[in-house]
Parts: structure tokens; sequence; C-alpha cells
């Protein structure tokens, strides 16, 4: 067993744990932060994709042991915490709005992914928000809301769909 | 204050804050103090006999807290049963062979499950799996379908005297006769191939049983909890009410998650009654490519006969149909196929015989469309044929056939999957042609722009396919009503069917919300869980809006009743001079303020003293159940623009119109986002995912990185537009759309890239299609 010391969404949590434990199922079972989500295992659909040192990664292909001394911040982090209206990150206000998400499996590892991407592209086109997003796998959307909900997160304008 | 419309307006989800803060509860989220975990041994044979299992060594691993195999479950172990008794067609031949939960003597697919290890972690679970020691014979595996049905061939179920599953014929008028007298006769043998279903969340089943309070609650990431109940309660011998099924959030259905009475479903609760703790399993990717049902395998041998205006005068189609394993759905999917190809032509004559076989292959069940994929790609792909033959423009010949809108209510004369005619309610198909034409600019394009980027070197290409989707079947949802008595306005809805995406939610909540009065946002709607609702079906069909959206709309009306009712008394005014609106019933013309909020309503309507009169009700309730006489018909056509790179042979689509009729819209924005998602599904089926076996029953591709889903980048941006030809079989008027975006994606696809690559002269009568494939089909045409 291996100690883990790593601050979490702002808190610090200190873990015995077997080297071998993947940092999702941490995330998941240890400390019970359930919505990052785990679709693939092998670092393709990216639904299981949270911020290490602000970056993201996708949390089932680290070891718990890896994210020992940085910083690790999920979805639950990201908005006040509250459900109501106010609470909402903007990313997911929009989402909402734009209707960017059907099942929501998918999408925690979605707006980690865009978090950063948006943070470094404040102004992406089309084109790049796709590219940004190629990295996550939606079955049910078709992406196309996704966009819209990230073109509004930017500048207000979804793309228009009617 | 007026009634405020709710049903037809863009009204964003309910449910949208739960899941976009990480706080929605899927299956893989429950955790339980004393949770074991299970992981289980599948079968590495697509076919092999069965010598031995030897679990000692697995036991004896710390942390291991039982391991099961056929032989450990005693009574418990027998044959699923038959989900979906086929229609009684004429002469049909169905042999029946349900999957069993532990293999006992024989292996039939890879992943097939041979022992369950239940142990403190999944760590260790997998770690125990490696100890247990298997023998086995491997026998020749059945794979190619025609080889499956040759005398003398190895056969999946021995006791059969073959691997015919399946044999049905339907008939309507008389082909033969009506081939005699055609000007032209079309024949072409199609493959359609198998792909995943995909869900982005795997399976997973969490029981617990409370011996205290006799109770069995069982977490599932099923599409149908009510049956699973009722099947788990009769399995373990317990009362209905002692099991409570609870499918949550649900991430993605798409068909396979369905009431299947999949072995981990059926094993998982057993285990946990008999460890006495509670017991979770959870699907990996890899188990989801071999144990997950999968679809879309067929080979048609079909012909149209036509006069020589393109009329159709009728269609022969013979197939194979692939049911894999075991058949424990019967035929809906064949039965859909055969029934789809008739599409929104009046088809005078039709003779369709199916064939389903059984392979050494994961089992076929439904997936988003299934199986009306193959018949919108047979009889599209004929057209297009055709119309080459006639010299006649693919428009026109789709156009010269279409049923007009005065031959509705529209009988084809064969039975559909719910067993009830196949009989269409309602359809208005020209001008939705018309529209897609419009929208995409086809005149404009065939005679301007394509003969330009032509002479330019460029291969581009139009498409245009038209489809109907039977949507909508029965046999019936419930839904039970309540205004929850206190201060301001609260309605509950309970209603059977889950969620895996569909915004029921939301949809669900504007239908009541309209019918009362009320806010969206007011409507607090519980969905799937078994001790909240325990009557109906299940989410399959396309039926949730229709069916469900129907009985919510029932039991909306009746507590409607009932509040005016109770308000006409302590108003003083009668049923006709009242207004529900704004959460309030008041009289009309009078002050709004006056009125009585429905919380304070429903305190009155559950008195603690006095005397009621009689024949009174308690509370603001009512459950009502909708069950359609038979499935609703929706339509639509869709368009595409392709550039096809021939030296690499990739695809580039360049546009994509969806001009679709489902009916009554309840909430355009869920619509839409229903549409996009089953384009994307039917892009991937078209051009990106197969299921590739070997001769050895091997899959070869059992990855994301080895299976390629479509990405954002892949899939274009779908321009909608919605056309609305009321059901005439539900109140609400609406048909189903949540399989429609994928249904005629593949002919669509073939029809475009054939047009763009029209110069060699190639012909598309296959799907999947991949870059590989298609540059070897420009390599053979040249």
């Amino acid at each position: 067993m291996k100690t883990v010391d790593l601050t979490v969404n702002g808190v610090t949590a200190r873990r015995s744990v077997e080297p071998r434990l993947l940092l999702s199922d941490f995330l998941r079972n240890e400390l019970g932060l359930t919505g990052t989500h785990v679709g693939c295992e092998h670092g393709v659909c990216g639904a299981c994709t949270v911020l290490l040192d602000g970056e993201a990664v996708r949390s089932c292909l680290l070891f718990a042991v890896q994210a020992d001394g940085h910083q690790v911040a999920t979805v639950e982090g990201l908005s006040a915490g509250a459900v109501e209206d106010g609470a909402l990150h903007p990313l997911q206000a929009a989402f909402r709005e734009a209707h960017g998400l059907q099942c929501g499996f998918c999408t925690p590892g979605i707006l980690m992914t865009l978090v950063p991407f948006l943070r470094d592209h404040p102004h992406p086109d089309e084109r790049e928000i796709r590219e940004a997003l190629s990295g996550n796998l939606c079955r049910c959307t078709g992406y196309q809301n996704v966009v819209a909900a990230v073109q509004l997160a930017c500048d207000g304008t979804p793309t228009p769909d009617r | 204050m007026e009634p405020r419309r709710q049903i037809g307006e863009r009204v964003r989800r309910t449910e949208d804050a739960r899941l976009l803060t990480g706080h929605a509860l899927f299956v893989d989220d429950v955790r339980l103090d004393g949770m074991l975990h299970v992981a289980f041994l599948r079968s590495q044979y697509a076919h092999a006999r069965l010598v031995r299992v030897d679990a000692t060594a697995a036991r004896r691993r710390p942390g291991v807290v039982a391991v099961y195999t056929a032989a450990d479950l005693g009574d418990y172990w027998r044959p699923g049963p038959l989900l979906v008794p086929p229609p009684p067609i004429a002469g049909l031949v169905f042999n029946a062979c349900t999957q069993v939960p532990l293999a006992k003597d024989k292996l039939r697919h890879v992943g097939e499950p041979i022992a369950m290890v239940v142990a403190e972690s999944r760590y260790l679970a997998e770690d125990a799996l490696d100890d247990i020691v298997l023998q086995a014979e491997p026998l020749p595996a059945v794979v190619d379908l025609e080889a499956a049905l040759r005398d003398g061939a190895t056969r999946v179920h021995e006791h059969l005297p073959s691997n015919v599953a399946a044999h049905a014929v339907q008939r309507k008028g008389d082909y033969a006769r009506a081939a005699r007298g055609a000007h032209t006769v079309i024949k072409r043998r199609f493959l359609y191939d198998r792909g995943a279903s995909a869900a982005i969340e795997n399976r997973a089943v969490v029981a617990q049983w409370d011996p205290r309070a006799e109770e069995l609650t069982v977490w599932d990431t099923t599409q149908a909890p009510i049956p699973i109940r009722n099947g788990l309660a009769q399995l373990l011998g317990l009362l209905q009410s002692q099991v409570r099924v609870v499918a949550p959030f649900v991430g993605g259905g798409f068909g396979p998650k369905i009431m299947m009475y999949y072995p981990e479903e059926v094993l998982v609760p057993w285990a946990a009654m008999r460890l006495g703790r509670p017991v979770k399993w959870t699907e990996d990717r890899q188990e989801n490519f071999f144990a997950t049902t999968q679809e879309r395998g067929q080979i048609h041998d079909a012909e149209i006969a036509l006069d020589k205006r393109g009329k159709i005068l009728g269609v022969r189609d013979v197939f194979l149909h692939d049911t894999g394993a075991y058949d424990p759905y019967g035929l809906t999917v064949p039965i859909n196929s055969q029934c789809t190809l008739l599409g929104p032509y009046e088809v005078p004559n039709y003779e369709s015989e199916f064939t389903a076989v059984f392979t050494n292959k994961t089992i076929v069940t439904p997936v988003r469309g299934a199986g009306r994929q193959h018949g919108v790609f047979v009889i599209e792909r004929l057209l297009d044929f055709a119309a080459k033959e006639l010299k006649i423009d693919r428009v026109e010949i789709r156009r010269r056939n279409l049923l007009r809108p005065d031959q509705f209510p529209f009988n084809n004369e064969i039975l559909f999957q719910d067993s009830a005619p196949l009989t269409y309610d309602s359809g208005d198909y020209e001008p939705a042609l018309d529209q897609a034409l419009e929208l995409i600019d086809y005149h404009r394009f065939v005679r301007e722009e394509q003969p330009r980027l032509r002479a330019a070197g460029r291969h581009v290409g139009i498409g245009i396919v038209c489809y109907v989707e039977g949507t909508g079947i029965g046999p019936y949802e419930g839904a039970r009503v309540t205004v929850e008595p206190g201060p301001g306005v609260r309605v509950r809805l309970a209603t059977g069917v889950g969620t895996q995406g569909q915004g029921h939610f939301t949809s669900f909540a504007q239908i009541v919300a309209e019918v009362l009065g009320v806010e969206v946002a007011d409507v607090h709607v519980i969905t799937g869980d078994t001790r909240e609702f325990h009557w109906g079906t299940g989410t399959f069909a396309s039926r949730g809006a229709v069916v469900a959206g129907s009985a919510c709309h029932a039991a909306a009306t009746r507590v409607r009743e009932k509040i005016l009712e109770l308000a006409s008394h302590e108003l003083n005014a009668s049923t006709a001079d009242l207004v529900l609106a704004g959460g309030k019933v008041h009289v009309r013309g009078g002050d709004p303020s006056g009125g009585i909020a429905l919380g304070a309503l429903a305190v009155k309507a559950n008195p603690l003293r006095g005397a009621v009169r009689p024949g009174t009700e308690p509370g603001l309730e009512a459950t009502a159940y909708f069950g359609p006489d038979r499935g609703s018909t929706a339509s639509g056509v869709h368009a595409m623009l392709v550039e096809v790179d021939p030296e690499t042979a990739q695809v580039e689509i360049k546009r994509y119109v969806v001009v679709h009729d489902c009916g009554r819209v309840i909430n355009p924005m869920i619509v839409d986002g229903q549409i996009h998602g089953g384009v994307a599904h039917g892009i991937g089926n078209a051009f990106y995912e197969q299921l590739v076996y070997d001769e050895e029953g091997q899959l070869l591709n059992a990855s994301f990185m080895d299976y390629l889903l479509p990405t954002a980048t892949d899939v274009p941006h779908i321009e909608t537009a919605h056309r609305e030809t009321r059901s005439p079989l539900n109140p609400l008027g609406a048909k189903g759309v949540g399989e429609a975006g994928a249904i005629p994606t593949g002919a669509l696809f073939a029809q475009a890239v054939e047009d763009a690559l029209s110069d060699t002269g190639l012909e598309i009568c296959e799907i999947p299609l991949s870059p590989n494939q298609l540059f070897a089909l420009i390599e053979r045409a040249r």
C-alpha cells in the first residue's frame, strides 16, 4: 500500500491505496466523487476526464499514486455545488440552454475537457471546438448541440438550428 | 390569467442541472456498506464443449467470498424467458433457444459467462478469474450465414436439426404475376453487417437484500425496470411487491438495455440474497463488446418489378438474418426489416421470406432502428437502380410511388412486430420530399453545381431517401399524477418508463403542466422506480412520448376533472366557469387573486375529520393507462451532399438535411436532439462502425481504439425541419422519434457516395462501408 496526498476540488485528501488503483476508481470509490464517469478504461471515450494541475487528463489512464502531491479537479468542483440556477458554472448553464447533453453520462468528461480548452482558446471557431471535442465520445447528441453550447458559453450566440 | 401552452414549446430540460453537476445517480454510483464486487469468467471460444470448470484455487484466494459455476446454481440454473413471442404469421417456424445464466456443457459465443467470482473488490475478483481452470474442446465456429445453412454444417444448438432459428413468409398480392407483367425487373444482393450499440455507460447491476424488510432492491441499467422486477420476483420466489427495481439515470440505452434478463442481471440479485451482502457488477468496455447484445447482420436477395414509368408493381425479398447464439427477443428485428421495406410507397404485390440463423456470435436484439435500416436500404437502393435503368430522376421515381394523403389509414396487409396488421395511421409524404429538395437545393445542385464541380475534377454527390418508421407500439403504459398538498404548487408525476437521455422528465412534465395549468418546473417527475409505479413495459420502439406521454395526459386530465369538481364546490361556481391557470383555480372573469391554489385545494381534498360526499376519492390524484390499437407511423426524408476523394476513399459530408414528421412535437429542442443523435449513429453504421468477426468467431476489434465511433469532427451539422401530421391513434397526436435519425442513413450514404463516384460506375450494395471497403469497390469498378 502507498500513501497518496492530494488536493481534490480544493480539499486535501490522504489515503493509503494499492499502487495499481486507477485514479478514476480512487475518485469514485475512495472519495465518493461519482460525477467522474468511466466509459472504456482505455483512454478513448474521455468520460473520465479530470484536471490534473489544471490540465485535462484521463483518470482511467493514471494511477492514484501518480496524482500524489498534485491538484485534481472534478466536475463536482465546477459549480458552487447546489443545483439551483445560480450555482451552475457558465459552461454548465450553456449546456443546459443549448441542450448539449442527453443521457449526460459523457458530459462531465466533456465539461472538464472544455475548461482548459476555453481558458487557452477563449474565442474558438467551430472547427477548433470540434477538434477540442474529438477526444470525447458521445452517442446521444451527434455533438451538434455540444458545439452550440460551447459557442453559447463563449459569446452568447449558439449556432441557429432551425 | 389564461392557461399557457406548454406542449410544443422549446422548454429546457429539468433533469440537466443534476447531470451537469455530477450529482445524478447512475447505477455504478451506488455504494453500499459491505458491498461485494463481481467479475465474470467468460468464454474465449466462439464454440466449444465445456468439459470442466475448476474454481478451487479461486475460492481459496484471499478476498474472494464465493465463486459460482453452472453446477453451483442448482435449480436457479434455467434458460431465460422468451421475451417477445413471434406474431402469428401463417406457416411460421420458430425455434426458441434462450440464453443461460452460466454456460453448462457448451460455449456458444465469445464472452458467454462461465463462472461468477464475488470478492471484496473488483480488482480482487478479476485477479481470481486467472485462478479458474477451464477445460474445453473447441468446435468449428458457425459464423457465415450461408455456410451455417448448408447440409452437414456444425450446429449451434445440437437438439435442433439445423441452424434455422426461424423461417417466415409474408405475402401481399401476387408478386410472381406482377413480375411477369413488368416492364423492368431489377435484382440485387444487399449486405448489412453488425455494429455495437455502444452506449457510453456500460451495463451495471447492484442488488441488496434487506432481511428485516424481506425486500430486494436492484439498481439496474435497464430500459424496462418493471418487467425485470416481475421476472426477478418469479425467479427468486418472491412477491412482486418484495422486489424494487430502480433504473436511475441510465447512460444511453439504444435497445440492448431492454428487459433482457441478462445472465448478470439474474445472478447478481441471487448472489446478494444468498450472501446476505450487497453485490455490484459493472460491465467493462471489453465485456460490453462481447456480452451486450448487437444487431444488423443480414443478407438480402431482392428484386423489384416496375412498369415503364417507374411505378412499382411489386417487390420480392429473400433474406437471412443473423440472430447470434440465442434468440430471446423473438423475431422483432427481421419483422421490422420485412415491414419497413415497404416504406412510404404503394407496393401492390410483396413477397418477403426470411430465415433467421443461429451463429456463434453475440446475441442479436434490437439496436436503435431495430431492423428497419435493412428494409429502407433494400427498397431505396432498388429504386435508385431502377431510376438509372429507366432513366428517370431518382426523386421522380420516388414521387411517383409515394402514398397519397387520401390513402390513410393504409393497410399493407402483412403483420407488424406488435402482431397487429401493418397499417399506417396517417402521413403526408410528398410535401416532406419537396421541402427536403428545397432545403438542399437539389435541382440547382444537379443542374449547375455538380456539373461545374465535376468539370473541375471534383467528386461531389447528392443523395435523397424517404422512409417510414413504425413507432409507438403497445401494449400500454401508465402514469400517476398527484397534486402535493401544502403551500404553493407542486405536482408529482410517476410513470414506469425509465429514461436513457430522451428528456422524459421534461416532455412528460410539459404534458401535465399544460393540462393542469402549472409550470413545467412545478412538475416533479419520477421514472424507472418500481416502488413509485409498477405497471408498464419499458422504453423501446420509439414509444415513450406516444404511449407513456398519452398515459400522462390521461392521468392529468382526470386530475384536472377532480380539481374542477372540488373547486366548483369551494368557489360556488359551475365547473364551466372555472379557469385553471398559474397553479390556481379561479372563476372566469373574476379576480385571479381570489382563486384557490392547487396545493391548498389538495389539502381540502384529504380531510382528516368530518364527512365526505359518498363516492369521493381522497386527494387530487389519478392513475391512468394508455394502450394504442397499434403503432403510429412516423416518416421523413433525409438528403445529403458529399465529396469523395477517390484516391483515399475519404468521404466528407458537406450538408445533411432532415425533414421529419413525428406527428405533434412535444418539445422541438428534444426532438431535434433525438434526430441529431440518430443521424450520428447512422453515420457511424454507414462508414465507421463494423464488428469484425473472423472465421473462428473471434471479434477482432473489441475496443474503442479499434471500433470507431464517430467523433465531433466526423458528424456534420444537421439541418432539421419538422412537419406535423398528427396521429389519430392517441390524444396527443404524437408519433415516435427516438430511432428515426439512424434509420435511412445507410441508404442515403450509399446513394450519395455512388453519385459522387458515378464516373467509376460503381454500385454500393453493402453497409457498413469504410474507406478501405470503398476503395476496394472503386478499384473493382474501374
